[in-house]
């Protein structure tokens, strides 16, 4: 099997994976299809500033839950900010752990948003992680001569 | 209003087909571009709701905000010129745009509010608004019809949403030319308009069609009994039957 071949398999693969295990859902997968010979970059582009947007959210609400008292408007604010930008990415266990933390902002539930908080952060990296290998992947198709594929 | 399921609920029709009237629709629709001035505070939004309407061959003008949708198109500094209908900068010193499309939840002012200030105004409110939410709360979505917006979208915004829009507002544009009985592009129809509306009085109105998305024509007196039903929709029938 040749090379590309291979590389082939293995995103194909990969992909199957991060679907089936929930990490991105059908929305990627249309974001996907938007790149062209003129964008060729645009799903590392978006994810990029999604992944700073996450960053900047995830601080902004370790600190509300640091306080005495905690804002939960402010919170929940930076929870929806999140939860919006994960659904247009198609980050489908963020944007699931966003709706459980949302519950929790709307009980003033300290210790439920500290979890979900957690839950967050540990999405992010996880994804952050899934996506970078996926990146690679596609870089190493095209090295090798082939174009991107979109995934199933 | 129908299904609760819906995912987006639309006054639109299903069908593009039988809007297709004039026979040069697909030149004239490929000379002129949709511009679509898109708003939005994420960033991340933003870049996706622009890459779609790229892709769908519209020409695209983002912001971050209501405030600065509205002095782009020149509304913000011309509120009280609005309210007398002889204003000579509407139109001239703004953006021109064939549809607006905006998140609904924004800091500062909300899509809502923000729909409510175009159609409020005299020159503006004709441009069709769309709205978007990740949120399908029911009486959201009311009172954004009710209020005037052609469609309210739930997140995340889909390719074939776009389309679906981009193809809409084409085709009722070529409706609009038609109805006029003179064959140009609504640039042009727009540039008229404006100019015999800055130069004389009201009474010189004669070069102007009544606008699809204003307020009800006289032959639609039901247009106004329920927010689902769209001014333009009897228009519309007016001319096919």
């Amino acid at each position: 099997m040749d090379l590309l071949s291979q590389l082939r398999g293995q995103i194909a693969d990969f992909s199957a994976f991060l679907h089936r295990e929930g990490f991105v859902d059908d929305q990627f997968t249309q974001l996907q299809k938007l790149r062209d010979e003129s964008s060729p970059g645009f799903v590392v582009e978006v994810v990029s500033l999604f992944f700073e947007d996450c960053e900047k959210l995830v601080n902004n609400m370790a600190k509300a839950l640091e306080q005495q008292i905690v804002d939960f408007k402010q919170v929940d604010s930076h929870v929806h900010q999140l939860k919006g930008s994960s659904s247009s990415i198609g980050a489908a266990r963020i944007h699931n752990v966003c709706i459980a933390f949302k519950t929790c902002c709307e009980d003033q539930n300290r210790d439920g948003c500290v979890r979900c908080l957690q839950q967050v952060n540990h999405e992010c990296i996880q994804l952050k992680n899934n996506l970078q290998t996926l990146f690679k992947l596609e870089q190493q198709i095209v090295a090798a001569g082939g174009s991107i594929p979109a995934m199933q | 209003m129908g299904s609760n399921s819906v995912v987006s609920n639309r006054r639109m029709p299903e069908k593009m087909n039988c809007f297709d009237l004039s026979p040069n629709s697909n030149s004239d629709s490929e000379a002129e571009e949709v511009h679509v001035l898109a708003v939005d505070d994420s960033l991340v939004d933003r870049k996706v709701i622009e890459r779609l309407l790229k892709i769908s061959s519209c020409k695209v003008t983002a912001v971050d905000s209501g405030w600065r949708a509205l002095k782009l198109l020149g509304l913000l500094d011309d509120e009280e010129e609005d309210k007398s209908s002889s204003s000579s900068s509407d139109g001239f010193e703004g953006l021109k745009v064939d549809l607006i499309i905006t998140d609904y939840w924004m800091p500062g002012m909300t899509g809502y509010e923000l729909l409510k200030k175009i159609k409020e105004s005299s020159s503006f409110r004709e441009i069709p608004v769309v709205i978007m939410s990740s949120e399908n709360v029911m009486t959201r979505i009311d009172r954004c019809l009710e209020e005037g917006a052609e469609e309210f979208i739930v997140k995340p915004v889909k390719l074939s949403d776009v389309t679906r829009l981009r193809d809409y507002y084409m085709a009722t544009r070529e409706i609009r030319s038609a109805e006029s009985g003179i064959n140009v592009n609504k640039r042009k129809l727009q540039e008229s308009f404006d100019v015999s509306t800055a130069s004389s009085s009201p009474s010189s109105s004669s070069a102007s069609p009544p606008p699809l998305f204003s307020s009800p024509a006289p032959c639609s007196p039901s247009s106004l009994d329920s927010p689902t039903r769209r001014p333009k929709m009897t228009s519309l029938d007016h001319i096919l039957i």
